[in-house]
């Protein structure tokens, strides 16, 4: 049997699937659900300072390609969630706090309100690309914020800290970059593409609440694969490959593409939350075809030596 | 990749069931089975879960109870409006035995008449009791009549059929009958009190939960429960009263849309 385990910023994960933010993750019970699954880690939905309510139904809706999302970062904001989170031992697995905020002041409340909480690591998401105030839309992709957040955010935690990218921008590796140099352990890419939208053709309204959403999914997984090889040729810290990741095959993608660890989200709604399961077991499968005996063998295998 | 986009037609019918509780009959061909639910979409507002409480071969219908801002609009339509709907979601009931008990308080009557329908197509033995706070709430006198379903009213004040709970219509039917499965859907201490009761009983039973729901195909997490983490949508919402009593939350508290915990 192939080797799956991965040591990720000392995380120890039994395989490299990860829940990724904003799928099931409101609660440790709804975590330990995908760690019941066979996710090697889990991430909670993204954390902000003040609750929110999110934006109205639907905000979840899948087409041919994919998903698109409007979720709106619904959470009960960071001083609600200790009682949750202050131990997570009962999950199973390593969990990832995920935190988002509106600009640097929410980051380093953020970091050391949750810095305090049982994560075994942060990621704070620089990237949402659909939710007015914050990510993209806040103008949160640029080297010099990317650097500067991060910065802050090591200096109020000793926890290590993941930064999530937006597979929108053109100065993708340069973002990467910043994030290297302001202290990251690791990058998580990428967050979903667009904003996209669908118009029910009968009522003649955008079908999600929030009218735009994040694309995620099948149509994603090209675009996010090519970003981490082009992340993974600039910066030296691990990579979280995620976006359209399903397969064992896709997981094999990711790994060859750069990445330590895959991250999965909207493959919980084509396969179930056992998804994590059944990609370890057909990369398990493919490795042992291959002859591998462990996934370090694979990853950056697409890249010329 | 399974599609999960709403359909959306002009309303067929306006069925006004009770005070402040109406149908709305879709002209839409779709496969339901009892206890399932739909996210009812009112385009450009939002959308709810609501159990499904009328199928034809032809037409697919929801009963809504107006509880706040969208039920009320929802309840507003008229015939030609627009709604929309995803789904058929959720597990459903299962029908088990001979001799069947279904309980229904407040507007969860509406998501087991499917149910009661499938029970009296199969010739089984089957006593509905529909429960309300007064007279002018009570759901389905009428279709219960037309349907030939035997059904015992109750209403907490009295005012029509039996003076008091459901449950205790049901402890009493207990009592005096042998019965194979109950089956349940309504206020979550009702509900509660049901679970126990059958379960003290040694009688089977199924309880249809209800939890904040976001998406209603098992991505968002919102309708999660402690601490199993089972989703209500995908899971749910029928479990055996066996599980829904193991559910650490159930009878104690639920969660919002912004996941914070609200006590019953
Ligand atoms: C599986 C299921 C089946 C249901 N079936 C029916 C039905 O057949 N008929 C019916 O009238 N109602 C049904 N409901 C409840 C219905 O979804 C709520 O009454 C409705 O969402 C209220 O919205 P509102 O804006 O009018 O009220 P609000 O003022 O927003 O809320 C009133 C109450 O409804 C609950 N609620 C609000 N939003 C949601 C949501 N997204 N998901 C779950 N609960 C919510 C709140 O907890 C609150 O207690 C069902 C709920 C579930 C989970
Ligand atoms: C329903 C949904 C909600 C999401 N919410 C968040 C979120 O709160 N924070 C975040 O960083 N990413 C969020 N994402 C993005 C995912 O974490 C992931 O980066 C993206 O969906 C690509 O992976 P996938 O194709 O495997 O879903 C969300 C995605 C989906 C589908
Ligand atoms: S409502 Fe989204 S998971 Fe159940």
């Amino acid at each position: 049997m192939p080797d799956l385990s991965v040591d990720l910023c000392g995380l120890k994960m039994a395989n490299p699937t990860i829940l990724a933010s904003g799928i099931l993750g409101i609660s440790r019970a709804s975590l330990a659900l995908a760690v019941r699954g066979g996710a090697g880690a889990v991430t909670t939905k993204s954390i902000s300072v003040e609750p929110r309510k999110g934006h109205p139904a639907p905000i979840i809706i899948t087409y041919s390609g994919g998903m698109l999302n409007s979720v709106g970062y619904s959470n009960p904001g960071i001083d609600n969630v200790a009682d949750e989170f202050a131990d997570v031992r009962d999950v199973g697995a390593p969990v990832i706090g995920s935190l988002t905020g509106r600009d640097e002041e929410d980051y380093a409340i953020l970091a050391e309100k949750a810095g305090r909480l049982g994560f075994d690591a942060l990621e704070i998401v620089l990237s949402c690309p659909h939710t007015p105030g914050y990510g993209t839309m806040a103008g949160l992709s640029t080297p010099e914020i990317t650097e500067r957040i991060t910065r802050r955010v090591k200096a109020a935690t000793s926890r290590p800290v993941f930064v999530k990218l937006s597979p929108n921008v053109m100065a993708l590796t340069e973002l990467a970059k910043a994030a290297e140099a302001g202290g990251a352990n690791a990058i998580t890419a990428v967050n979903t593409a667009g904003p996209g939208m669908i118009i029910d053709i009968k009522s003649r309204r955008p079908i999600l609440g929030g009218r735009i959403g994040g694309l995620s999914g099948d149509a994603l997984r090209p675009i996010a694969v090519r970003c981490v090889f082009e992340i993974y040729e600039a910066v030296k810290i691990p990579i979280i490959g995620t976006g359209g990741v399903s397969t064992g095959e896709h997981a094999a993608e990711m790994l060859l593409a750069g990445a330590t660890a895959v991250g999965i989200g909207t493959a919980v709604h084509d396969r179930g939350a056992d998804v994590f399961r059944k990609v370890a077991e057909e990369l398990s499968a493919l490795m042992e075809a291959e002859g591998l005996r462990s996934i370090h063998e694979m990853r950056g295998g697409a890249h010329e030596a | 990749m399974k599609h999960e986009l709403p359909v959306t037609a002009r309303i067929a019918r306006v069925i006004l069931e009770a005070e402040g509780i109406r149908s709305v009959i879709l002209p839409v061909r779709t496969e339901v089975r009892p206890g399932q639910f739909a996210m009812l979409w009112l385009p450009g507002v939002d959308a709810k879960p609501v159990g499904i409480s009328y199928h034809t071969p032809e037409t697919v219908g929801f009963t809504v109870s107006a509880v706040g801002p969208w039920s009320e609009r929802i309840c507003a339509l008229r015939e030609g409006d627009l709604l929309g709907f995803l789904g058929p979601y959720g597990n459903g009931f299962t029908l088990r035995g001979r001799r069947i008990i279904v309980i229904g308080g407040g507007y969860g009557a509406a998501s087991l008449l499917l149910l009661a329908e499938e029970a009296l197509r199969s010739g089984l033995e089957i006593t509905m009791v529909i429960g309300a706070r007064t007279e002018r709430r009570l759901l389905y006198r009428r279709r219960a009549a037309d349907l030939g379903l035997p059904a015992v009213f109750a209403t907490d004040d009295g005012s029509f059929g039996v003076a008091g709970r459901t449950s205790d219509v049901l402890e009493r039917i207990l009592v005096e009958q042998s019965v194979d499965t109950v089956y349940a859907c309504g206020p979550e201490m009702m509900e509660k009190k049901v679970a126990e009761i059958c379960a003290a009983a040694g009688v089977a039973s199924q309880i249809s939960l209800e939890r904040h729901m976001k998406c209603g195909f098992g991505v968002c997490g919102a309708c999660c429960v402690d601490r199993s983490g089972a989703r209500v949508c995908v899971e749910g919402p029928v479990f055996s009263g066996e599980e829904a009593l193991r559910i650490e939350e159930f009878g104690c508290y639920h969660r919002d849309g912004s996941a914070a915990k609200h006590f019953f």
